[in-house]
């Protein structure tokens, strides 16, 4: 556990020495947050209880969606490209025989990184949100308690999505198809364009039960209070939890998959 | 070199062309050699700018005007600021990589190379799969201007190229004062992304959806407003919500001009301090 | 301070001509949360020689002396602070592209070819971007292949080749389009025997089929001496020497080692004039000797007295004669 920790923290000491992009990327950040904040007073000003959501909750999913944009890879990022660039060299024959489990050794370094990325690219966005706005937050500990679960296990589902499309490498010649199709499929399904509440009728019921929910949806409803009382909330976790729990034993098997080909073939 | 005095202005012009067309061709070259990979990154490209388009039309399924602008009104804008950014990004988008190049020390291999920096820069590593985006945009706009009420004239009809034409030029400024930028500021390359990709999904949805003062910085400050706002507003006979003069509207060429003489300097500037301080 | 340049009296105007060039750098630096300090670095300090057409010049140094900024400045990458710098008659920072069609440049650690591409392809680049005429390219092409052995080496792309193969590439590349002066920033630096054999090769036949000029930054010394009559001494962007090899030997002390395998133990070696042991592991010992003499007649007196086996000469490591040479200058 302690080895898991150290990756951790040095994935997270490996980001924050970007001071300068960091900044940039806040900056951009907020930018974004305006442009999308206006569009959705606009649309919340023809239809005002669209998807449930009030003005001020549509915008809170604004401010929450660029928070968590950098730290859950919602539009692209994380690691699955260099652990691509490491199975197509065969330099991860080396980390297999590693005594460390390569899925759990990806996913410190991950964590690492989006605890960087939720400190350092996310509370800034969301305060300019709050100050421009005033936005729908909530005030009791417990909401807030619930919503950085929610995100925790947000990050997990992320990872291990990514983490089933890294491995593909393995049997494919070229990743970046993969990534790509991932990479699309998270920023639509993940509501990061538009809240999945607003996506219509049963294409709407469909996305909201497809993993990609858990990234970004689900812990903005937890934070905006739509789940109520425990079993609400116990509900929606439990999603999230679900679909990390399956995606990330489908991760084990492909990789105990991988490592048979590694060992069967010699990398 | 003794050129004539009226040719000398276009020598830089016509050498900066001719090295980008040579690397950028054998990029282009190189990216159909693989054909199955160029067309899965070109399919790709084009879908990732294709579902921005259709958050935009499961809003209007909600709605039937968005600060009153009808759908194929809002492709219209779509449309034009998209062709136009695909245009650019196809030819400059390689300019976020100055920053990288400066820290890496690729951009002296490029220093000793006898053709114009800049146009070295941009060409190299040219990703032909851009097209994605510029096709996506090209699509919505034929689509959209089959659907709009425009009152066609000689002058409106001109006026539509030469939007297409200014909106890249302005927002090949922003992509050439950018890279300027990284000379500077070589871990920023992202601030960019706030003005470029940022810039084309403001322009995307009608003025009428910001607040004044966003649209007050966007025309007069970074005049993004005439890549497609103004001239675009004149074809649908609306009026802009600054009340601008009515020749605002024609002022795109001539705005795309003096942006990109300042992103020029601005270029040569940093290219000077980097030459001056080296890295 | 320099000597007058130990190469053939120039008949012409010297093709690189350097009066007092300075580069000053203004470094800032994070000392604190908030605090940052501002200071000055000379990375080259008043520097001044003259390098004739044809001629092959090591330029050497120790890490951080000036040498990659001096090949930045001569090529016009970087503009001088101070002080007048002229390369085949024109200012290189003023006239950058132009003079690029003349010149050749390695730099030892990146690569001037690209990345993704086969050498053949980064070669019909090349000939296009410097507007090479279709014969002299393949001549020059063919030679380069010959020479540098690149045949096998034409349609792989770049970032598969090693570290060897990918400086030969390198070196044909800025070769292709007959430069007057090429100028190398640690060509040899990490290469295995064969690959330094073949860049020094190619060095010696452009430089003496071609009347090429070459500028050559090093750290080793074996380079030089197998290319060059001249060497150029740099530290703290000063030249501290400039003239022979032999003279830069003397200059700075150093020694020479001669290492012999003999027959069986023997108590050190105190019989041969001009050598004194340093060192003895069982039947080999370690003889120094001035660095600017010849190991011959110390060769002869050994075997004459000894049961030799095998023998070999070790150069004194640049780094070592620079730092005795500055160890004798008084504090400037």
């Amino acid at each position: 556990m302690r080895l898991y920790a150290t990756v951790a923290v040095s994935s997270f000491r490996r980001y924050a020495t970007y001071r300068l992009a960091t900044v940039a990327g806040v900056f951009t950040n907020t930018v974004f947050g305006f442009i999308v904040a206006y569009t959705f007073i606009a649309l919340w000003s023809e239809r005002p209880h669209l998807g449930g959501y009030d003005r001020d909750q549509a915008l809170t999913f604004v401010w929450t969606s660029q928070a968590l944009l950098a730290a859950a890879c919602l539009i692209g990022g994380g690691f699955q490209v260099e652990l691509q660039e490491r199975i197509r060299s065969g330099d991860v024959a080396v980390d297999l025989y590693r005594p460390a489990d390569l899925q759990l050794w990806w996913l410190a370094g991950d964590l690492g990184r989006a605890a960087f990325e939720l400190l350092g690219r996310g509370v800034a966005p969301m305060t300019v949100g709050v100050l421009a706005f005033g936005l729908a937050l909530p005030t009791s500990p417990l909401t807030w308690a619930a919503f950085l679960l929610s995100v925790l296990l947000g990050l997990l589902v992320g990872f291990a999505l990514r983490y089933l499309v890294a491995l593909c490498a393995f049997w494919l010649l070229d990743g970046s198809g993969v990534n790509t199709l991932q990479g699309l499929l998270c920023m639509f399904f993940s509501g990061s364009l538009l809240p999945l509440n607003v996506f219509p009728g049963a294409f709407g019921d469909i996305a909201r039960a497809l993993p990609w929910a858990a990234l970004l949806q689900v812990p903005a409803d937890v934070l905006l209070g739509r789940h109520h009382g425990a079993t609400g909330i116990g509900a929606a976790l439990a999603f999230q939890a679900v679909w990390a729990v399956l995606l990330l034993a489908a991760g084990r098997a492909l990789q105990a998959a991988a490592t048979r080909k590694v060992v069967v073939q010699g990398g | 070199m003794a050129d004539h005095p009226l040719v000398r202005p276009l020598r830089r012009p016509a050498a900066g062309t001719r090295a980008y067309g040579l690397v950028a061709g054998m990029w282009i070259r190189s990216a159909l050699a693989y054909r199955a990979s160029f067309l899965m990154m070109a399919a790709g490209n084009f879908a990732a700018t294709a579902l921005d388009f259709v958050a935009i039309y499961l809003m209007f399924r909600h709605v039937d005007a968005l600060g009153g602008f009808t759908l194929p009104e809002v492709a219209l804008l779509y449309g034009t600021t998209s062709t136009s950014f695909g245009l650019t990004d196809l030819v400059l988008g390689n300019m976020d990589r100055v920053g990288r190049r400066v820290r890496d020390g690729t951009m002296d291999t490029l220093l000793v190379r006898p053709v114009p920096v800049l146009a070295h820069v941009a060409a190299d590593r040219f990703a032909l799969h851009r097209l994605g985006r510029l096709g996506q945009g090209l699509l919505l706009l034929v689509w959209s201007l089959s659907r709009v009420d425009v009152h066609w004239t000689p002058v409106t009809v001109l006026l539509v190229p030469l939007m297409l034409l200014s909106g890249s030029l302005i927002f090949a400024a922003v992509f050439v004062a950018g890279g300027a930028f990284q000379f500077r500021a070589g871990d920023a390359s992202e601030v960019q992304n706030a003005f470029t990709y940022g810039g084309t999904t403001l322009l995307q949805y009608p003025p009428t959806v910001f607040a004044q003062d966003l649209v007050r910085g966007v025309t007069f400050v970074v005049p993004l407003a005439f890549v497609n706002w103004l001239p675009a507003l004149r074809l649908l006979g609306r009026d802009d919500p600054l009340g601008l003069p009515g020749w605002a509207d024609f002022a795109s060429p001539a705005v795309a001009l003096a942006c990109c003489a300042l992103a020029g300097l601005a270029w040569r500037a940093g290219l000077r301090g980097y030459r001056s301080t080296g890295s | 301070m320099p000597t007058t340049p130990a190469g053939p009296p120039a008949t012409e105007a010297p093709l690189i001509e350097l009066d007092g060039v300075e580069k000053v750098f203004h470094v800032r630096r994070r000392t604190g949360l908030l605090r940052r300090e501002r200071r000055e670095v000379r990375a080259v300090d008043g520097l001044t020689f003259r390098v004739p057409r044809g001629e092959m010049v090591g330029y050497i140094g120790p890490n951080g002396a000036g040498k990659s900024t001096t090949v930045k400045m001569l090529t016009g990458i970087l503009v001088p602070s101070a002080g007048r710098l002229r390369v085949a008659g024109t200012d290189p920072s003023r006239e950058r592209e132009r003079l690029a069609r003349r010149i050749g440049v390695v730099f030892g650690q990146r690569t001037t070819l690209w990345w993704d591409l086969p050498l053949r392809d980064s070669y019909g680049l090349v000939r296009r971007m410097y507007r090479i005429p279709e014969r002299r390219y393949r001549e020059n092409l063919e030679r380069c292949v010959e020479l540098l052995d690149l045949a096998a080496l034409l349609d792989v792309p770049v970032r598969q080749l090693s570290l060897g193969q990918r400086m030969r590439g390198d070196i044909a590349a800025a070769l292709l389009h007959d430069p007057e002066v090429l100028y190398l920033d640690e060509p040899t630096i990490g290469l295995d025997v064969v690959s330094k054999a073949k860049v020094r090769n190619v060095l010696r036949d452009v430089n003496a089929e071609r009347g090429t000029t070459v500028l050559l930054t090093t750290h080793d010394l074996t380079d030089i001496e197998q290319l060059c009559k001249r060497v150029m001494v740099i530290d703290h962007g000063r030249l501290v020497y400039d003239g022979g090899l032999d003279g830069l030997l003397t200059a700075g002390g150093g020694e020479r080692t001669l290492v012999v395998d003999l027959e069986r133990e023997f108590p050190p070696i105190e019989d041969v004039p001009g050598a004194r042991v340093v060192r003895v592991e069982g039947p080999r010992q370690w003889l120094a000797f001035a660095a600017g003499g010849s190991a011959a007649p110390l060769v002869a007196a050994v075997a004459e007295r000894y049961p030799l086996v095998d023998l070999s000469v070790r150069e004194p490591a640049i780094e070592d004669v620079i730092a005795r040479m500055y160890a004798d200058r008084p504090a400037a």
